[in-house]
């Protein structure tokens, strides 16, 4: 049922928060020789990047942000949006981008997991998110819709994001991983399913997959806490990204998937340090989930860009005056949407609402 | 580290709720687990043949004569010649929980090669929260190894309780007549290690081969509708009670799991005597379907026995025009209602409607 794609369909973009990738590379090395990498190195960073020969990649940074985007628009793309960049220059149909600390995992069998394969399978088929499935994905193998399913759905609609999963070190936010330090994830949860219609999800940004040419536009380097920070902890801006993403989604009838693939994600960093900083974050998403609950997107917005900019405005309009981050996310999204238009590849189509 | 506390047998709280037209054989192979509790059998088809008990449980028993004399002419709201008979058995329980199980439904093992303990899985599903409102990507977060992922709002994490917990089903799937056509040996062999909430607002085909849910706050709207014998449709019983119960749930701020336990489903039903029984299901779906996605529950509706009936006003005037059938199956939804309350009269669980994030 999966649409058969060519390797020169995907780009699998690495924004480089650390510039020692060899391990990375290396490991990785199986799954990503096929493709052509685009990799995005942190402006912040000031060492040079290591990165192992026998790669096709592009590798862009401070310089090359600046140059194509403009130095006061670049403020979009440090830290972990570094690899937003990566997503504006990419030429391909498909994106895959995960962050430079995690390696391939194993499955339950001691088999690695190609997460870059799955996430083509999870893009390639439909997706269901008008109705659950209890057996959850009904396009794997060995799987199908159950009784009661209603036949006019089982065609199921183009799947725009992927959002994969991390064993070892979960996406906790830092609260939870200060809490329970020891805690981390080994449970292999063989399922992939639609994430319904209406739900919002926290979408991690540490391993996921997009087609560009679908919601491109709609991932936006947006919301920066004022602390900011080098970890995951220190950061909403995925999660952002993600409920702008699945809003849009909903709105013009794609789909969203989550599950495998897994990867394994490194320990690093202190989630009590951290826990100083993401509280920012933390006390953000008391307000940013009851507005995406209830935004609504109008009928005449019929393509990706018109939902992002109806979004920004509604962002502006209900959340600016509540804290000035808000009011930074709003502008910069309308920042990305005039990038995307100008630097980006032919946009999305128009997709019938 | 807090260490995880066993999770209490209830055996004085839970009734076991099993439709047999067969024999209860199965039985034997969930002593273990099921010994410590009261079973109630509802014995579908000709009331004159006994069905054997295996000895050790204790248990009541109800065939039809039972049913047509307890309930009287209201017993025509329980089906005939269907395991949809099995409702009679939730409204006759005096627990709070109800496990209802196929006969045809055995111990499944977990990857490890360990029977599962389904009812003790159940239990766990109920007892800990739901989370409706939005969606965890580590699915269950109160299991033990699992948490909320950052990005889940704090002021959520408390949950809601939980009313109903779907368990699933090795080997044989539980497939429509067309599909187990199609794919006559298709065996379900994946062992998904998950637990979720099924979001507020979304709809799912409930199956009840597998089922616990918590009587007291939504056994009223387990009604598992007109089927069988007489009737123009079978196999859409439970998936009836699923879709009334989630849009009430949803209503009332209560949550439904879906996932673990797994048991092994061993009997595959005849796929053409299942296409006759479902044939008008398959048209009638897509009218069902659109109709449960739209039922909007008024505020002043704030029982469980309110939603419902207010559900089967709906069902008449809106589905009355696709079939005669749902004239008939409105009003046995207020039969069962009535008897319902006839039986359990002290009281109902009326529930706050949250104000809870909004969709």
């Amino acid at each position: 049922m999966s649409l058969a794609i060519k390797d020169d369909e995907v780009d699998i973009v690495i924004g480089a928060l650390r510039s020692d990738l060899t391990t990375f590379m290396n490991e990785w090395r199986p799954m990503f020789s096929r493709f052509h990498l685009i990799i995005v190195k942190d402006p912040d960073l000031k060492e040079e990047l290591k990165i192992p020969e026998g790669f096709n990649l592009d590798v862009y940074g401070k310089p090359d942000i600046d140059q194509v985007v403009g130095s006061s628009t670049s403020i979009l793309f440090s830290g972990y949006s570094c690899r937003y960049f990566g997503y504006l220059v990419s030429r391909k149909k498909y994106i895959i981008s995960v962050d430079d600390d995690c390696l391939p995992a194993r499955d339950p069998k001691g088999f690695l997991v190609d997460a870059v394969a799955q996430h083509i399978r999870n893009l390639t088929n439909p997706a269901t998110p008008f109705f659950f499935n209890t057996l959850y994905d009904p396009y794997a193998e060995g799987a199908d819709f159950v009784r009661g399913y209603p036949f006019s759905l089982r065609g199921g609609v183009k799947c725009a994001l992927s959002c994969g999963l991390w064993l070892n070190l979960a996406d906790h936010d830092a609260p939870t991983q200060a809490l329970k330090a020891r805690q981390r994830n080994s449970r292999y949860v063989d399922a992939v399913m639609t994430v319904p219609a209406g739900s919002l999800i926290p979408i991690s940004g540490i391993n996921i997959a997009f087609e560009r040419e679908a919601v491109g536009p709609a991932l936006v380097p947006a919301l920066k806490l004022a602390g900011e920070g080098k970890c995951r902890w220190e950061t909403m801006e995925d999660i952002w990204s993600g409920l702008c993403v699945k809003v849009v989604c909903d709105h013009l009838g794609l789909g969203v998937k989550t599950g495998l693939p897994y990867i394994w994600r490194t320990d690093r960093g202190d989630p009590i340090a951290s826990l100083k900083k993401e509280w920012e974050g933390v006390k953000l998403m008391e307000e940013v989930i009851p507005f995406f609950q209830s935004v609504r997107l109008p009928r005449e917005a019929t393509t990706v860009e018109e939902c992002i900019v109806e979004v920004a405005n509604a962002v502006k309009e209900r959340l600016g005056s509540m804290d000035p981050v808000f009011a930074r996310a709003s502008k910069a999204m309308l920042d990305w949407i005039k990038l995307w238009q100008s630097v980006g590849s032919s946009s999305s189509r128009s997709s019938a609402v | 580290m807090a260490t995880v506390s066993p999770t209490p047998l209830l055996k004085d709280e839970l009734d076991i709720v099993i439709p047999t037209i067969r024999n209860l054989d199965f039985l034997e192979m969930w002593r273990p687990f099921f010994q410590p509790y009261h079973l109630i059998i509802v014995q579908d088809g000709d009331p004159t043949k006994t069905i054997k008990v295996p000895e050790g449980f204790d248990y009541e028993l109800y065939n039809r004569n039972d049913i047509n004399r307890i309930l009287g002419p209201k017993a025509s709201c329980i089906s005939f010649k269907d395991s949809a008979c099995r409702c009679f058995g939730y409204m006759v329980s005096k627990k709070k929980y109800i496990y209802t199980i196929d006969d045809d439904c055995f111990v499944a093992k977990d990857p490890s090669g360990k029977d599962i303990n389904a009812l003790e899985q159940h239990i766990q599903n109920l007892l800990s929260p739901s989370t409706p409102f939005f969606f965890n990507t580590l699915y269950d977060p109160y299991r033990s190894g699992a948490d909320f992922v950052r990005g889940y709002p704090f002021s959520l994490r408390e949950g809601v309780p939980t009313a109903v917990s779907h368990g699933l089903w090795l080997n044989i799937p539980d497939y429509d007549a067309p599909t187990q056509l199609v794919k006559p040996l298709e065996r379900n062999t994946r062992y998904v290690d998950a637990i979720m909430t099924i979001p507020k607002g979304t709809l799912f085909p409930m199956c009840g081969m597998n089922l616990a849910f918590n009587r007291e706050l939504i056994g009223p709207a387990m009604y598992f509708g007109l089927m069988g014998d007489g009737q123009p449709i079978g196999r859409y019983d439970d998936m009836w009670a699923g879709w009334c119960t989630k849009v009430i749930c949803d209503h009332l701020g209560w949550g439904v799991k879906t996932g673990l336990p797994y048991i092994w489903h061993s009997k595959a039903s005849n796929p053409f005597v299942n296409l006759k029984k479902e044939y008008k299901g398959i048209y009638w779906q897509e009218e069902l379907i659109p109709f449960f996605q739209s039922v909007a529950l008024p505020k002043d509706c704030t029982t469980v026995q309110k939603c419902y009936i207010e559900i089967s006003k709906q069902v008449k005037a809106k589905l009355g025009k696709v079939d005669d059938y749902f004239n008939k199956l409105a009003d046995a939804m207020v039969t069962w209602i009535e008897a319902w309350d006839e039986l359990n009269p002290s009281g109902n669980i009326s529930a706050k409607i949250p104000n809870g994030a909004s969709k």
